[in-house]
């Protein structure tokens, strides 16, 4: 279950540096590429493989590249994704940072597959000093002729740029990215028409998370049959998972699909089990768009089962007693954690993160926000719980992005799975004071007290 | 609460217009205005951290935009900012990750030490404490962004010794 791709050489010193890299076997899926295969054998590949969208809605990413119009003969593009802002997610900010030769040659790879001839890579602008690396390492490419004219003799031009964004969560969903980096406020579009029609300046694109299209180049050196080996089912490959929270070990683990929760969060080789040994309360699997779970549904499923980490088996019972992969923000809470006060605090972040556009979200982000703050703070009303309820339920669905959804699920699967810490916070506000004051009593007290 | 004015020079170098040429380079013909967000980063950090109105019609010219074209990003992305700041700007991620690691504690901390609120500058014009939401280090919080670069898993004694650095000059924000 140690199986790496995209972190194999990370250890290697001055793998950062061209030099290094290229002497590990780097833009060698480059020459294979561009000199022994077509643009369309690159995609089916990238088809067989069954790798999906690592940005966090696992979309079949061959599929996505096959939807790209190449009969209007508009110029083409392929943007990538490194505007991570899910909290929770930190994993393309560590390959960027230690080994950004990987994404150069996969987006060379990406766009000859998608005959672009102009891409661009979209970094948050909080991540500068990985903007500063991003362009060194573009510059050392030119300089060594895998971009810019007549790539390696074969008349395929390539111009690659790194374009940074300026702190806007939502320029993480595509068409706010594209919107971004034509010079825009970030405004999602409405969709259809999608990008692989109509993208960056009315011209058909393509956005991929970095994650993705750093797996392309091991793809095109093995093959997408051997990628869809590793892995489990439909979840194929490897999948990049950011640790954080309370755990021993927090970081960025390269995992094969497939490996129990139990095992990831408890071995010493990945997360360690919990600090100062405190017991385990919640999880959150995906980034904090994505439901949190209560710790009887953590290693096993409503039906018994071992819970794995793969698209399917973290969103096995739906949303009920499921959740989702996501971005692979793994957000591990003990019992000092107070539900309330971090549903609060996502909900704080979704009202800043808006971008004004839809009303459901623009208004009840709001509303959701200044709620859970007053029940933290003690001043909530029995029918609070009931009302943030009814919001959450009408931003869900009914917004042009997904930033609505993003918004109603945490603070949907919190009341879902913690009702009985929303009561304790509106009925005896005086055990809740500060941020200091989680429920620092056994939930068997807390029930008895409620149902007084 | 009386309206404070700030006056902000405008020096368009020859080197910063060279980085502005070198973006706009990026974008092709006709799609200069694709270049706003890192041309503003660019010119915002060679103008204290800050860009005035002035400043922003200067972008629009050099961008053949109309100057709404810039108001309208500036107020819409939280790393433009408007109004002047510290020399040295503590950004403190108050995100859940950070947060249940101690980020809300070390962004009081940072507050009262400097002895402003959250939001504020210190008199002499050389700290300010803000909060912000996450900036991809859950893993490594506490944290602050300060320039260019982030510093990670914070103490009470890290952030003293960032702060006597940034007063004896040692501190590179790019």
């Amino acid at each position: 279950m140690a199986r790496k791709i995209l972190l194999e050489n990370i250890d290697i010193p001055g793998i950062k540096d061209y030099e290094v890299y290229r002497k590990n076997g780097g833009y060698r899926a480059v020459e294979k590429a561009i000199k022994t295969m077509t643009p369309d054998e690159i995609v089916e590949q990238v088809k067989t493989s069954g790798i999906r969208g690592r940005g966090g809605a696992g979309f079949p990413m061959g599929l996505k590249w096959s939807f790209i119009d190449k009969k209007s003969g508009k110029p083409r593009h392929l943007v990538v994704n490194a505007d991570e802002s899910e909290p929770g997610t930190f994993k393309d900010r560590f390959l960027m940072e230690h080994i950004p030769h990987l994404l150069i040659e996969g987006a060379i790879i990406s766009s000859f597959a998608l005959e672009a001839n102009l891409s661009y890579i979209y970094i948050r602008g909080e991540y500068m000093w990985v903007f500063k690396i991003l362009e060194k390492a573009i510059k050392e490419a030119y300089a060594n002729g895998w971009l810019g004219k007549n790539i390696l003799g074969t008349g395929y031009n390539l111009d690659l740029y790194v374009h940074c964004g300026a702190g806007a969560y939502i320029c993480g969903e595509e068409t706010a990215l594209i919107e971004s980096l034509e010079g825009k406020r970030g405004n999602p579009r409405i969709k259809p028409p999608f990008p692989a029609v109509s993208g960056l300046w009315s011209e058909p694109t393509v956005v991929n998370n970095v994650e993705s299209i750093s797996a392309v180049s091991w793809i095109v050196n093995n093959s997408g049959e051997e990628y869809a080996k590793i892995g489990l089912g439909k979840s194929t490959g490897t999948k990049l998972i950011s640790a954080s929270g309370h755990i021993k070990n927090p970081g960025v683990y390269e995992i094969e699909m497939g490996m129990t929760v139990d095992e990831f969060m408890n071995s010493d080789q990945y997360l360690g089990g919990m600090i100062d040994d405190r017991p385990l309360k919640a999880f959150i699997p995906g980034g904090s768009s994505v439901p949190i779970l209560p710790a009887n549904y953590i290693f096993k499923t409503a039906n018994g089962e071992d819970r794995l980490m793969t698209y399917e088996s973290l969103a096995d019972g739906g949303f009920t007693t499921g959740s989702s992969m996501g971005s692979g923000g793994f957000i591990v809470y003990n019992d000092s954690a107070c539900v309330v006060r971090n549903t609060w605090n996502f909900s704080r972040f979704y009202h800043h993160e808006s971008c004004g556009q839809c009303s459901p979200c623009r208004e009840g982000t709001g509303w959701m926000e200044k709620i859970l703050e007053r029940i933290e703070n003690g001043h909530g009303r029995q029918e609070d719980i009931d009302l943030l309820w009814d919001i959450q339920s009408k931003i869900e669905g009914n917004t042009i992005c997904p930033l609505g959804d993003a918004a109603a699920w945490p603070v949907a699967a919190a009341i879902r799975h913690f009702r009985e810490e929303f009561e304790y916070h509106v009925r005896f506000p005086e055990r809740i004071k500060n941020r200091n004051h989680f429920v620092n009593e056994p939930m068997e007290k807390v029930r008895h007290l409620l149902s007084l | 609460m009386e309206k404070k004015e700030y006056n902000q020079e405008i020096n368009i170098t020859e080197e910063l217009m060279a980085r502005i040429n070198e973006f706009i380079g990026h974008y092709p013909e006709g799609k200069k205005k694709s270049a706003m967000l890192p041309v503003l980063h660019a010119v915002q950090d060679a103008h204290d951290n800050w860009l005035s109105v002035p400043l922003m019609n200067k972008v629009a010219k050099i961008l053949e935009v109309h100057p709404i074209e810039v108001y309208e990003v500036v107020t819409f992305y939280t790393m433009f900012n408007q109004h002047p700041r510290g020399k040295y700007t503590f950004e403190f991620c108050r995100t859940s990750c950070c947060s249940i690691r101690g980020g809300e504690d070390m962004l009081d901390y940072a507050c009262n030490k400097l002895g402003i609120k959250e939001g504020g500058t210190t008199e002499d014009g050389m700290f300010s404490v803000v909060g912000t939401e996450c900036l991809g280090a859950c893993g490594y919080g506490p944290m602050l962004q300060l320039g260019d670069f982030y510093h990670e898993h914070l103490t009470e004694e890290k952030f003293d010794a960032l702060v006597e650095d940034c007063k004896q000059g040692k501190i590179k924000l790019d």
